[in-house]
């Protein structure tokens, strides 16, 4: 599998790198209120056989970013600008028949809720080789043998067996592994995966991780996993892009970003998720506040209304002058005003001792 | 499944025995209230007056003096075949279905059925057919694009034509293509074995006014179960699996927006065998719809009753059949 493609570790960085490259992407709503800014500005890399982690609260713009790259807007109202590029090529300028080859093909989705991601009146195994028959000139009766060897690969017990039940005969994380069956059955390049374990309990959770995980491991694919989980970004991903009102507040490595986040909101995330590998707080802190509205973004820092840190600039530049995404250290970058000095301060100081 | 049949089936008749238990008894409850003997409605005008005993001897010989389950019991088992016989003329050979004799019309209620029903049939079929097809066309067109020149013309369409009643456009439909353009006969029916093309010419307007009010609901219906089901997940997953939208709209929309139309279609199609009267009359078909009018104007209790239990057994097959379907087409219905 992937023969024509070598393992991460001696791909020359050049084409590594441009596997996925989504510049500059903006993914824009018009609406009788008003155009609605989803997705502003959001830049981020991605090579083969590594698991970007996208995190941010309801509405921070991760599903739209993933239906952007698979050319799920095509044909609506969205306006979309800036690159996607994959393996060289923009899609971005793609119709959506052109797209239409490269979706399940090139780029497979799992989605959150795999019940009403299901056809309820197909087969699981007919809804799988329909996505293998679509990119893929096979008799029925192939297509069949391929979804039932996917079925037993995602860890379906007795899958020649099960191959023609419904969905609702399955159970929760049956059905997640059947949404998998069917996004990895035409050996896709990039994975994104939208929430996957969210409708699923605990157990299964670790499960299905597991089985990205190993997949992508098999198919050396590129994995972007959305989640509003950081716990799943920490044991999963390799980099992390934090999503705050459509644009991208700080990414890096998930070494980086967890041990060392420099962003405000990114301390707030910290802060609201329980941990059990520290000493109990009295309390999560969670961030005070709404999420932004898309319709009026804030002037200045999208987070302004909401960090209890802007006094720690001068004067008012997070009221009026909107941050950029400037390096802090090789291959983190933060989008805040407070100098990174500073930062780092605040960190060890104020939120460390707290999380 | 053949449990679920058989359960069914046993509540169709069920329901059955309950309408004609109820059409039984207005039938015994009319004389009743009017006060008079049920033997008047039976027969037609009779000579005698109420408490001679020519009438007394009527009324034995058609008996009317027995208790009323008796009576009703003789009625169902006569059902089965019996002969009538009113004492005077040649008695008469009633087979099985035998639902009376009525002696206003001078022939076996089952003929009257019998010779209505074909005109009826065709009209709902054919009606079903074209109503089906158009309005399910326009509400899958109108419901993929909402607010879109296609779905705003489709539903101003809709909405004018459910607005219509139908002896307003048969009538203007009649003036258009038979009278004034002349593309078309006169108003009757012409039977579909004598003559197959005279039979769809003499349908052609009665199928076109019935369907047009139906039409309508059914595609505001489909437009609104279209524009659900089109934003479901499992369609957002059809277009991530990379299928043409052919595919996508027809199999994975249409498939489920017309699930729920099925057993709409099947009360209405049931409900439509007892309820053409407008448009029989508008085109001089004398189906069931006309039968049962004119035998309510005569006050002929047989014909009624017995026009009664063919329609509510036509609703009742209707629906037996949108289970079983419903059971096939949605593999979340257990059976």
């Amino acid at each position: 599998m992937a023969s024509t493609t070598p393992a991460p570790a001696v791909a020359t960085a050049r084409d590594a790198e441009l596997f996925l490259s989504v510049e500059d992407l903006k993914v824009h709503f018009p609406t009788e209120d008003g155009l609605v800014k989803s997705v502003d500005g959001l830049s981020f890399e991605l090579r083969r056989g590594e698991i970007l982690g996208i995190v941010g609260e309801s509405g921070s713009g991760k599903s739209v970013t993933a239906q952007a790259i698979l050319g799920l807007h095509k044909g609506s109202r969205a306006r979309i600008s800036g690159h996607i590029w994959l393996d060289g090529r923009d899609l971005v300028p793609l119709s959506d028949e052109e797209m239409r080859g490269v979706r399940g093909s090139e780029i497979a989705m799992i989605f959150q809720d795999p019940l009403s991601s299901l056809h309820p009146f197909y087969t699981i195994g007919d809804q799988i080789a329909e996505a293998y028959r679509v990119h893929n000139k096979v008799s029925a009766r192939e297509a069949r043998a391929r979804t039932i060897e996917m079925l037993e690969k995602v860890g379906i017990p007795n899958a020649p067996g099960r191959v023609d039940d419904y969905p609702h005969q399955f159970s929760g994380g049956m059905r997640q592994r059947a949404m998998i069956a069917m996004a990895l059955i035409c050996q896709p390049k990039l994975l994104i995966a939208d929430e996957p374990t969210t409708a699923l309990d605990v157990t299964v959770q670790a499960q299905i991780l597991e089985l990205i995980k190993d997949l992508r491991d098999e198919l050396n694919s590129a994995v972007i996993l959305i989640t509003h989980d950081l716990g799943v970004v920490a044991e999963t991903c390799d980099h992390v892009v934090v999503m705050y009102g459509g644009q991208c507040v700080e990414k890096g490595s998930v070494d980086d970003v967890f041990e060392l986040p420099e962003m405000p909101y990114t301390w707030g995330l910290l802060g609201s998720m329980p941990r059990m590998d520290r000493v109990r707080q009295e309390r999560l802190t969670p961030i005070p506040g709404q999420p932004p509205s898309l319709i009026n973004v804030p002037t200045g820092c999208v987070f302004n209304t909401r960090c209890r840190f802007s006094d720690h600039v001068e004067g008012r530049r997070c009221f009026t002058e909107h941050p950029q995404l400037l390096p802090t250290a090789p291959g983190h970058e933060v989008r805040c005003h407070i100098e990174p000095e500073e930062r780092r301060r605040l960190f060890e100081l104020e939120i460390k001792p707290k999380l | 499944m053949i449990r679920f049949i058989l359960v069914r089936f046993a509540g169709m008749i069920l329901v059955v025995f309950i309408v004609s238990v109820l059409t039984f008894g207005i039938f015994q409850l009319a004389p009743l209230l009017s006060h008079t003997s049920p033997v008047y409605y039976y027969t037609g005008k009779v000579p005698y007056p109420p408490g001679s005993p020519q009438l007394q001897a009527l009324i034995h010989r058609f008996g009317f003096d027995q208790p009323i389950p008796v009576q009703y019991w003789q009625f169902l088992t006569g059902i089965f075949g019996k002969t009538i016989t009113d004492g005077t003329s040649a008695p008469v050979q009633c087979p099985f279905p035998c639902f009376g004799y009525s002696f206003r019309q001078n022939d076996l209620v089952s003929t009257l059925i019998g010779n209505a029903w074909p005109v009826t049939l065709s009209l709902c079929i054919g009606a079903a057919i074209l109503w089906l097809v158009g309005g399910v066309l326009v509400g899958t067109f109108s419901g993929l694009k909402p607010g879109s020149f296609v779905d705003r013309a489709g539903m101003t369409g809709a909405l004018a034509a459910v607005s219509l009643p139908i002896f307003f456009t048969g009538p203007v439909l009649l003036l258009l293509f038979v009278y004034t353009l002349g593309w078309l006969p006169g108003t009757g029916y012409v039977p579909l074995t004598t003559d197959p093309l005279g039979w769809f010419e003499s349908m052609l307007l009665p199928w076109v006014s019935l369907a047009f009010i139906f039409a309508a609901l059914y595609a505001r219906l489909t437009r609104s179960n279209m524009i659900e089901t089109m934003g479901e997940d499992y369609i957002r997953t059809a277009r991530a699996k990379g299928l043409d939208r052919r595919t996508i709209v027809v199999k994975h929309g249409l498939r489920a927006a017309l699930t729920p139309i099925v057993t709409i279609f099947g009360i209405d199609f049931g409900t439509l065998i007892g309820s053409t009267v407008i448009t029989e009359s508008v085109f001089n078909l004398r189906g069931l719809g006309y039968l049962s009018i004119q035998s309510v104007r005569q006050q002929d209790l047989p014909v009624i009753l017995g026009v009664t239990i063919v329609a509510a057994v036509a609703l009742v097959i209707a629906n037996f059949i949108v289970d079983v379907l419903y059971a096939v087409i949605d593999p979340r219905v257990t059976v």
